[in-house]
């Protein structure tokens, strides 16, 4: 796995994608995760899950019932790159609070 | 009761175009069509819609922006009106708020859209400026306005070309510290 920071958008599409999703529903999901914090905009999140179907980290599915809104979900290479960037994320607040740990608020 | 205005807007100030459209839906006017400085409104609740205008780089009717304009539409945005690569959106006020973009990299590739389109006609117009110029010097029985007007024309363009570099480079310098 290469060494990258992921994008904000991008961690939490990836996790967002256990089960298939559509687009609207990831907006929703990442905003809900993060209290609100993180709002992804319509155009980024488009552009940000086709670099990512690129990528082959996360596949199409098609939608249920004739649904015509089309779904998303993960895969393993997707898994993949959630766990390194998860790796990564431990080694920054480690080192984050290690070295902070003195500092005056 | 369908209201026509005419306006006009350069179209490195889109972002004061959609403040103007979010300010006339405040006044209960909604954006229904576009075409050359011509807005027709239909009435709206006050503050009903927030609008968001967005450069394509294919013709709305092109495979790949319908399906951007699909995905848009699923998010709970709607397109409006059109004109050439341009699209109007609009969202209810009451669905939160409305943006295009939440990173600053989609932004930044805005703006180098929108330099593509005016740069070349800003060259085009300098090209025939100079064309004139020299068959006014040495062809042409009378003076003529026309090379002036390339001119300005080509001068107008690069000072639009200057206003999107800057903000290119401030959000050139804003992604070496945040995405």
């Amino acid at each position: 796995m290469e060494n990258i920071a992921l994008t904000e958008a991008v961690f939490y599409i990836l996790l967002s994608l256990e089960k298939p999703l559509h687009g609207y529903g990831i907006m929703q999901n990442a905003e809900k995760l993060s209290n609100g914090r993180v709002r992804l905009a319509a155009g980024t999140l488009y552009g940000a899950i086709n670099t990512l179907l690129e990528k082959g980290w996360i596949t199409s599915v098609p939608g249920e019932n004739g649904d015509r809104k089309k779904e998303y979900v993960i895969t393993e290479n997707g898994k993949k790159a959630v766990f390194a960037e998860l790796e990564r994320l431990r080694e920054l607040v480690k080192n984050g609070e290690e070295l902070t740990g003195g500092w005056n608020k | 009761m369908r209201k026509v205005i005419k306006k006009f807007f350069w179209a490195w100030d889109f972002e004061k175009e959609e403040k103007w459209l979010n300010e006339m839906s405040a006044k209960g006017l909604a954006l229904v069509g576009y075409s050359i400085c011509t807005y027709s409104f239909e009435e709206c609740e006050p503050g009903e819609y927030t609008h968001k205008i967005q450069l394509l780089e294919h013709r709305p009717s092109h495979p790949e922006s319908e399906q951007y304009i699909r995905f848009m539409e699923e998010t709970g945005a709607e397109q409006v009106a059109s004109y050439l690569n341009w699209v109007y959106f609009r969202k209810k006020t009451a669905e939160g708020p409305f943006e295009l973009f939440s990173d600053i990299e989609s932004k930044l590739k805005q703006c180098i859209l929108i330099k593509k389109l005016l740069l070349p006609i800003g060259w085009l117009n300098l090209g025939v400026a100079i064309m004139n110029f020299a068959n006014l010097a040495f062809n042409a029985p009378r003076f003529s306005w026309i090379p002036f007007i390339n001119v300005f024309c080509a001068l107008i363009l690069f000072a639009g070309v200057n206003e999107i570099n800057k903000k290119i480079k401030a959000y050139k310098k804003e992604m070496f510290i945040r995405e």
